[in-house]
Order: C-alpha cells, then sequence, then structure tokens
C-alpha cells in the first residue's frame, strides 16, 4: 500500500464516525430511526474500491472495539459487536467491499443505476445476509424471523444507497479515486 | 476526544488488558454453549459483582443496558410467543451477561493500553505482510482526522448558507468528500516529503 492508501484509509474510517455525529432522523411512518452513519461503508467502498474500503470500515471497527464512543448515539466498546446487531457492523466491512469490488469491475461504465444497484447488492444484500444470520444465532430466533425483525430497516438503507449513490458518482467525476484496471 | 473509559485504581482496572480480552472471549463463548436459567442469573450476580469490585456505579451499571433495552424487550415477547418464555429468559440473560461484560472491560482499560495490546496481538501477522506499526498510524490518523471532518463540514455549511442552499445531506456531502480527499492527497505527500516511507524494502 502507498502512502496515500493509508491516509485514505483512515480518512473514510473518520468520515464513517464523523456521520455517525449526525442526529438520526426520525421518520414518523417506519418505526425504527435512520442514521447517516450506514452511509459510511457504501461511500468508503464506492470511493476507494474494495481493499481500501473494506480496510476503512475495518479500522473503524477497532477504534470502536478499544473503547471509543464512535458509533451513532455515542455507542462504543467490545459490547456492541456481541449485541444482537453485531453481525450488522461486522457486515460494513462485507457491506464495503462487495460495492468497491463491483464499482472497480465496471469503473469505466458506471452509470446512476448500475451505480445504484452495486451499492445496494454490498450495502444492503451483503450487508443483512451477515446481520440476519448473526441476530439469529445471537438472539435464538429462525432465519425468517430475523429477517422479518430487520425489513424495517431496509427502505431507510434504500435511500442511503441513492444518496451515496449521488455522492460516490459525483466525486467519480471531479475527484476518481478508483483507477480504471488495465485488464477490464 | 473523549473515550468511554472510566478511572479507577481496581485490581479489575489493574489486569493487562489482554488478560481481560481473553477473559472476554472464554466466557462469551462458553455462554453461548449454556442455556440454564439458573446457571445464567448466576452468571449475571457474578457479572454485577465484578462491577462493584471495579467502583462502578449501579448508574453506570444501568447506562450500559441503556442502548439495548429495547431490543432485548422486542426478543423476549418474540421468543416468549414463539417458543415459551423460559426461551426468552435465556435470551435475555444471555445478552445481558455479554453486554455487561465487554462494557465492563471497556471502562476498566485504557485506549492506550487497547492500542498497545493490539499492536502486541497482532505482531504475527507481520509475518504475511501487516505492518503493526502502519496500523497504529492508522489509528492515530483518524483519530485526529474526525474533528478536521467536522470543521470542514461546518466550513461547507456555512459557506452554502450564505448561498442559500440548505438542508441537503448530498449537497453538502460532495465538497465535504472532495475537500477531504484532497486534504489527505496533500497529508500523504507531505508524509513522503518527510522520509515516510509505506513500503520498506
Amino acid at each position: 500500500m502507498r502512502t496515500k492508501d493509508l491516509v485514505y484509509v483512515a480518512l473514510f474510517a473518520a468520515v464513517t464516525a464523523a456521520l455517525g455525529l449526525f442526529p438520526p432522523i426520525a421518520v414518523p411512518v417506519l418505526a425504527v430511526p435512520i442514521t447517516a452513519q450506514s452511509l459510511g461503508p457504501m461511500l468508503a467502498g464506492a470511493i476507494l474500491g474494495a481493499k481500501r474500503g473494506a480496510l476503512a470500515i475495518a479500522l473503524l471497527l477497532i477504534l470502536v472495539a478499544i473503547g471509543l464512543p464512535l458509533l451513532s448515539g455515542g455507542r462504543g466498546g467490545f459490547g456492541v459487536f456481541l449485541g444482537p446487531s453485531g453481525g450488522f457492523l461486522v457486515g460494513w466491512v462485507l457491506a464495503a467491499f462487495v460495492t468497491g469490488w463491483l464499482f472497480e469491475r465496471s469503473w469505466s461504465t458506471l452509470t446512476y443505476w448500475t451505480g445504484a444497484i452495486y451499492t445496494f447488492l454490498g450495502g444492503v444484500v451483503a450487508l443483512y445476509t451477515l446481520g440476519i444470520g448473526w441476530l439469529a444465532v445471537a438472539a435464538n430466533l429462525s432465519l425468517f424471523q430475523a429477517a422479518a425483525g430487520s425489513v424495517a430497516f431496509i427502505p431507510g438503507d434504500i435511500v442511503k444507497v441513492l444518496i451515496a449513490t449521488t455522492v460516490a458518482l459525483a466525486v467519480k467525476r471531479s475527484y476518481p479515486i478508483i483507477e480504471e484496471r488495465s485488464d477490464g | 476526544m473523549m473515550s468511554l473509559y472510566s478511572p479507577g485504581e481496581t485490581a479489575l482496572h489493574r489486569l493487562p488488558a489482554g488478560t481481560k480480552l481473553l477473559g472476554l472471549v472464554l466466557a462469551g463463548t462458553s455462554l453461548f454453549f449454556v442455556a440454564d436459567i439458573v446457571v445464567l442469573s448466576g452468571a449475571l450476580i457474578l457479572v454485577c459483582g465484578a462491577y462493584l469490585v471495579a467502583n462502578m456505579t449501579v448508574k453506570t451499571l444501568f447506562a450500559q443496558l441503556r442502548p439495548i433495552l429495547w431490543i432485548v424487550l422486542i426478543l423476549f415477547v418474540a421468543q416468549a410467543f414463539i417458543n415459551g418464555w423460559q426461551a426468552g429468559l435465556v435470551v435475555v440473560l444471555r445478552l445481558m451477561n455479554l453486554i455487561l461484560l465487554a462494557a465492563l472491560i471497556t471502562l476498566t482499560t485504557r485506549v492506550s493500553e487497547m492500542t498497545d495490546t493490539l499492536e502486541w496481538a497482532i505482531q504475527p501477522l507481520g509475518w504475511v505482510g501487516v505492518d503493526p506499526r502502519k496500523i497504529s498510524l492508522v489509528i492515530s490518523m483518524a483519530i485526529r482526522f474526525i474533528p478536521l471532518i467536522s470543521q470542514i463540514t461546518a466550513e461547507v455549511r456555512e459557506a452554502q448558507r450564505a448561498r442559500g442552499i440548505e438542508k441537503s445531506i448530498v449537497a453538502l456531502a460532495i465538497p465535504v468528500v472532495i475537500r477531504t480527499l484532497k486534504m489527505a492527497d496533500d497529508i500523504a505527500d507531505a508524509m513522503e516529503a518527510r522520509g515516510f516511507d509505506a513500503d520498506p524494502r
């Protein structure tokens, strides 16, 4: 990794932490508040690519694990990983990786809608697969029950997919970080 | 930067971070194999006792549970409906044990000590090409970047307000991300100009 890559990794760990400072938006129709923080993994993957994006989110989780209150609502410490929603935190790393990998693969032909689909596959499909699996084990539920308990968050996450895609594509136009792969 | 550490001089504060983390891994793993309400309640009493040993107040103890209170309640009700109240109690007790134990370690261990332990624990990764010193470097950089990003966000927001653009997260996020990326490039250049080498051979 070049020096630049190390700084990018630290930067997006910090960006995701800073997103946690935004107060959660309560949407009357939905039962759950929407936090800006899960934009972080989508942006990290879509802007930095698979490896650096996943490392940035892993770094944030390390900071949280060693006791910094960087998750939205000032949460932090080891306990958050062992809670029922711990899988969604670890899933952020996977979300950034999948989003980044898909963006890298089609970097030169990316349109808004393919970008949104890729961000959805990483930031929602991959994330929920891990999160729901973990919830089922930690809370002793069947996979179906765990999934049913998580669907309330999906509308908010789709809004975030659209926001992240808009931001990532604007950054791609004016300050691209993922270089086009020569073998692509 | 605020941390969740709560200063003290008790035996639990003095115990090496590595020992505490190993204890957590062992306790956490065994808790998943226990489904007996009496044993889990006993474990919970022990964990609460540990909070007393660490000189924590009852208020601190409850503050650790507050973030998961609703999830735990919902889980209990769901489990009680599906598998009976005993199953619900087992899940709730197990989660409370895990959360309280993990939180106790965070409360009694300094962030600097955690970082040192982490650096020590990942030394074996040196064999597969991961430089532990780089991990410490990116940790310090990320901690330093958080207030910088807040500052840049405030500046951009002010500039946009002056031009009458307000309340659009997209309009705010794009210039913030681009400005921080430029800042990252400048920092990387400055580091290399001062002789930092990311891949020493």
